[in-house]
């Protein structure tokens, strides 16, 4: 009888839960980076989902398919969403690389997760180049923060300078907002990329300099790689909410 | 510290990887390639191009629901969170109830904004 009570009581103690096991068998480092991106993603979320409360609030918008219709060096006007078209495939190609960058990690192949890492970093230097040359376009238009085209102008000049932007009414708070939220959100996404590149060129050296082979795992290739998916699945929330909608 | 690292790895190997190997992948990034591409085909040509849809709540709708569908397969697939335990995915996934509580109730509110704010020019809205 009390031996099949304590074996009973054995069995209670024998989940995932009771000690002596990682319960989500996940690395602290890893489990931290999931967190800080949950986090993050409450920041990004914060800033979308205010340029879907303003976009509300105002009774006319911006008409992306009019204010991003050129492609660098190609077409000043008339193609829209091309260029955005190749910024998206660039980061869709670039974090293929670094699920591939992982994958060989797992193997321990240290020639290949240098090679994938490569890719990754020229694929994010890539994307933060053509959002610059995007920057630069609409700067020259007269957008920035706080200011649009139609900036210091009066009387008629006003609708004049915005009427290309607008398909129903034109309205100088809309060209405002638009062109705050835009900066605001592109730069914080820009600005997380550009750590990102940082992060991978560091994990890249320290792959180099065999880091990694001596620890035995290449976990931390996993967790940049975590924070570079997360780069990329804002994009597109970005892509979508600014570009077609 | 090394040892706990080790334990990971080689528990990570034993039920790892499902369906992630470099066919996986790659299969992966076609699917999100076409629904990219439908958004384009959608946008540029639908919209743009032929006029057969209009710009609007439906064409919306179906873009929101192609993003989130694009945004499940980055976190599930190549953040690996589909084959973590399920306690971690209830742990990092629940908190964005919030988050659609806050969409819910920021539109309300931009809408207030709109049907009352106009109605006294506080700002130069013209």
């Amino acid at each position: 009888m009390s031996t099949t009570t304590v074996s009973q009581l054995d069995k209670v103690k024998d989940g995932p839960w009771s000690g002596g096991k990682s319960p989500w068998n996940l690395e602290y480092g890893k489990i931290m980076m999931w967190f800080f991106l949950v986090s993050d993603a409450f920041t990004f979320s914060a800033f979308l989902i205010y340029y879907g409360a303003q976009k509300f609030a105002q009774p006319t918008w911006i008409d992306a398919d009019k204010i991003f219709q050129s492609i660098p060096g190609i077409a000043e006007s008339g193609q829209p969403l091309v260029f955005v078209g190749i910024m998206t495939f660039i980061l869709i190609m670039s974090s293929v690389t670094m699920v591939l960058a992982v994958d060989a990690g797992h193997r321990n192949r240290k020639d290949e997760v240098v090679k994938w890492m490569l890719w990754t970093i020229l694929g994010g230097l890539a994307f933060v180049g053509c959002q610059a040359i995007e920057w630069t376009h609409l700067h020259h238009q007269g957008f920035w923060f706080g200011r649009n085209p139609a900036t210091g102008l009066e009387g008629d000049a006003v609708a004049e300078a915005l009427a290309p932007y607008f398909t129903k009414d034109i309205s100088y708070t809309a060209a405002l907002q638009f062109s705050n939220l835009f900066f605001t959100i592109t730069g914080f996404h820009g600005f997380h990329v550009s750590i990102g590149i940082l992060l991978n060129v560091i994990v890249l050296s320290m792959t180099l300099n065999n880091t990694f082979e001596r620890r035995g795992t290449y976990l931390m290739v996993e967790k940049v790689g975590l924070y570079w998916h997360f780069v990329d699945l804002v994009w597109v929330f970005v892509f979508t909410f600014f570009y077609l909608i | 510290m090394s040892n706990h690292h080790e334990n990971i790895a080689t528990a990570h190997d034993h039920h790892d990887h499902g369906g992630m190997d470099k066919k996986g992948i790659w299969r992966v990034f076609f699917i999100l390639l076409a629904l990219t591409a439908l958004e384009f085909l959608i946008a540029l040509g639908f919209v743009h191009h032929w006029g057969i849809l209009q710009k609007g709540i439906l064409v919306n709708v179906i873009y929101i629901a192609l993003t989130l569908v694009k945004a499940f397969y980055i976190v599930a697939y190549f953040m690996h969170l589909k084959f973590e335990k399920s306690g971690f995915i209830v742990c990092v996934s629940i908190g964005f109830i919030f988050i659609v509580y806050f969409i819910v109730l920021m539109l309300i509110e931009g809408d207030y904004l709109l049907y009352h704010l106009q109605e006294h020019p506080l700002f130069p809205n013209n």
